[in-house]
């Protein structure tokens, strides 16, 4: 994850929008360098720079405008609240509660998951891992593990997940036949490697965090006699909450756009099915869909021409998307206004 | 017990539970290289390094692991798949060179040209587009690019050229490259950004008081001074080019076939596949031993080549090192 600088640096003057007189010392004054008298190779340049930007912004635009053009079409409050039916015929398919719900429950298993090992790591890295040969050196291969992770194609992941969760230890977190065949699909497998796609953001974000806190709060605490370990939790955590909130909220909207660990791994079973009969476990083993899976196995590539219902689906998934980046926007603007810096950054 | 849970922890039983859990990210990673190392390994025993390599049918080779029985004789695991690496190289470096002619443009005008208001609206867009989930770019391609692409850019004589060999759908290279370069160009962007943000403003008051107009003065000293950063983002959008799979399988055709250059315009349009969204294809067939063990390898070597290009963009970015004054 890369963030983009805070407000850029800006020395020329002559697209600057302020008043002269505001520029700073001899900033209005002499000849402005107009790109009327530019060479023609520079003149292209800048032509070329301005329209590559505006370019990615029509297209950014236009894929929010279209989706929302289809979804208006074809999206109807039914659709939210039916659940989807074995059809051949777009009429009778019913419509996507389950997928919507499935989405929901993998999001909070992934992040439930991700959310303690990336806070453990990114605090133990941070706060513990300096000092002494073992430590520097079980530090790194924490820090590189996470980079290697982050890394990862998810379809890597997704195989991963099925080679493990097909293992017979793992039986019992996953669909099984009646022989004893382990499937290795379940909510819990499709959760367990999705936490891995956000376990990168939210350490990232968590260690910038602690290590922007001036090194005088944590001498205070310690001058007040407390431990190090009351420190992290009394002190830096509470200071690095917004961190955290936007490195969780970067971690969902990776989560929920995952397709390629869903449809490997909780099963092509458009409806919630569930394993044994303990309430609870028998949702987190079963199988289900999510909205991904419900959008490609409508798509023309899947199995059915549902593209309705297929476009409705990416309407809603587009909506959790633009949600989840207005809050890492807000989150990002409450920062800036209580520490005067703005940061600006890019989901990567 | 819990009594003794809720008092205060000391200090270094508190590092050991932080340290083991942090371990546990390590032993993950392990076991993603050992499984699927393990998984694969009966193809790279009966294949070899030939593995790599092209001149087989893929297509045929796949069918019969598909169609082998729970003990596949040795023959069956006889696999070529150089076709699958071809098209993963061929989708990834026309995405990656689209995209870092755009990036650097793109950068360029977001921290040097564009005025602060402009900046406001880009960067929210730029971001939106990294944050569009893969699949909606393949509905759309699938949808709206492919058939248009197939009904009104390719002529009934280019179909008709090809005929003998491949059908043309509009479903191919130029559709997914396409698509892939607006997936890749952010990641490539906030990298390039980042970089150009943490150049000295002096540089820059430096080379315009020698005379230089703005733009010469990105040319001549920010964008070569960012240059480690524009390699670097290169080698990393290109990891996740390599490794993208629903989006391709939606929009590539999906067929075993290796586009020709020397086909001049019709290469565009000609299907292929990747190694990825053969592995999303393939999925239902992991049961076979012969084909699982394949679907393995072509995880394997996605995984290392993910490991070899995060690697590269890692030591490419450490000379930037030393402009980053902030934080």
């Amino acid at each position: 994850m890369t963030e983009l600088p805070p407000t850029p640096p800006r020395v020329w003057a002559w697209l600057d929008p302020r008043p002269a007189a505001s520029k700073g010392a001899g900033g209005g004054r002499g000849r402005r360098s107009s790109p009327m008298s530019w060479r023609w190779g520079d003149r292209l340049a800048l032509v070329a720079a301005w329209s590559a930007g505006i370019l990615l912004c029509a297209i950014s635009a236009s894929i929010v405008l279209y989706m929302g053009f289809r979804g208006i079409q074809y999206l109807r409050p039914g659709l939210l609240f039916s659940r989807p039916q074995a059809s051949s015929d777009q009429a009778g398919s019913g419509g996507f509660l389950d997928p919507l719900i499935g989405t929901l429950l993998l999001t909070v298993i992934g992040i439930v998951l991700a959310l303690p090992l990336a806070l453990c790591s990114a605090v133990w890295i941070t706060e513990y891992g300096q000092g002494g040969r073992v430590r520097n050196l079980l530090a790194r291969v924490v820090e590189s593990s996470i980079e290697i992770v982050a890394g990862t194609p998810d379809i890597v992941i997704a195989i991963f997940g099925l080679a493990l969760f097909q293992q017979h230890l793992f039986a019992p977190f996953s669909f099984t036949a009646e022989g004893g065949g382990v499937y290795g699909n379940s909510f819990f497998a499709a959760g367990a490697m999705v936490s891995l796609l956000a376990l990168p953001s939210v350490y990232a974000a968590t260690r910038d965090g602690l290590l922007a806190v001036p090194g005088h709060q944590r001498e205070a605490a310690f001058a007040l006699g407390k431990t190090r370990i009351t420190t992290i939790r009394r002190v830096l955590l509470p200071s690095v909450r917004s961190n955290i909130a936007t490195g969780a909220t970067l971690g969902i909207s990776r989560i929920i756009g995952s397709t390629a660990i869903v449809l490997l791994l909780l099963g092509s079973t458009l409806r919630i099915e569930t394993q044994g009969s303990f309430p609870g476990i028998d949702v987190l083993r079963g199988t289900g869909s999510t909205l991904t899976s419900y959008i490609y196995e409508n798509s023309p590539a899947g199995e059915g021409g549902a593209p309705q219902k297929a476009y409705a689906a990416a309407f809603v998934l587009l909506l959790f998307v633009l949600a989840l980046n207005l809050i890492v926007d807000r989150i990002g603007r409450a920062q800036a206004s209580a520490t005067g810096i703005t940061p600006l950054g890019v989901v990567v | 017990m819990l009594e003794r849970l809720k008092k205060p922890w000391p200090d270094h039983r508190a590092e050991r539970l932080l340290g083991a859990v942090s371990l546990l990210i390590g032993v993950g990673v392990l076991a993603i290289v050992v499984f699927v190392a393990s998984k694969a390994l009966p193809i790279f025993q009966h294949n070899g390094l030939s593995w790599l390599l092209g001149g087989g049918d893929l297509e045929a080779e796949v069918n019969r692991m598909t169609a082998a029985t729970t003990k596949p004789a040795a023959a069956v695991y006889h696999l070529r798949a150089w076709p699958l690496i071809y098209g993963t190289l061929l989708s990834s470096v026309i995405a990656v060179v689209l995209g870092l002619l755009i990036a650097i443009l793109a950068s360029v005008f977001i921290v040097e040209l564009a005025p602060a208001r402009v900046t406001r609206v880009v960067i929210p867009m730029v971001r939106l587009l990294a944050s569009v989930p893969s699949v909606i770019y393949g509905l759309i391609g699938i949808l709206v690019l492919v058939p248009f692409v197939g009904n009104h850019i390719i002529t009934t004589h280019e179909k008709e050229s090809v005929q003998n060999v491949v059908q043309l759908t509009g479903a191919g290279v130029g559709v997914t490259a396409v698509i892939l370069t607006l997936m890749i160009t952010p990641i490539m962007i906030a990298l390039i950004c980042e970089a150009l943000g943490a150049v000295p403003q002096s540089w820059r008051e430096g080379a315009v008081a020698l005379g230089l107009n703005p733009l010469r003065a990105v040319r001549a000293v920010t964008l070569p001074a960012v240059r480690p950063a524009i390699v670097a983002a290169a080698v990393l959008a290109g990891a996740r080019a390599f490794g993208e799979a629903v989006m391709i399988q939606m929009v590539s055709g999906g067929k075993y076939f290796s586009p020709k250059p020397i086909d001049g315009v019709v290469f565009f349009y000609e299907p292929f596949r990747t190694l990825a969204s053969a592995i999303i294809d393939l999925r239902d067939g992991l049961d076979a031993p012969a084909l699982g063990a394949s679907i393995y390898a072509f995880a394997l070597l996605l995984l290392f080549s993910a490991f070899v290009l995060s690697l590269t963009g890692y030591l490419v970015k450490l000379p930037l090192r030393k402009y980053q004054t902030r934080g």
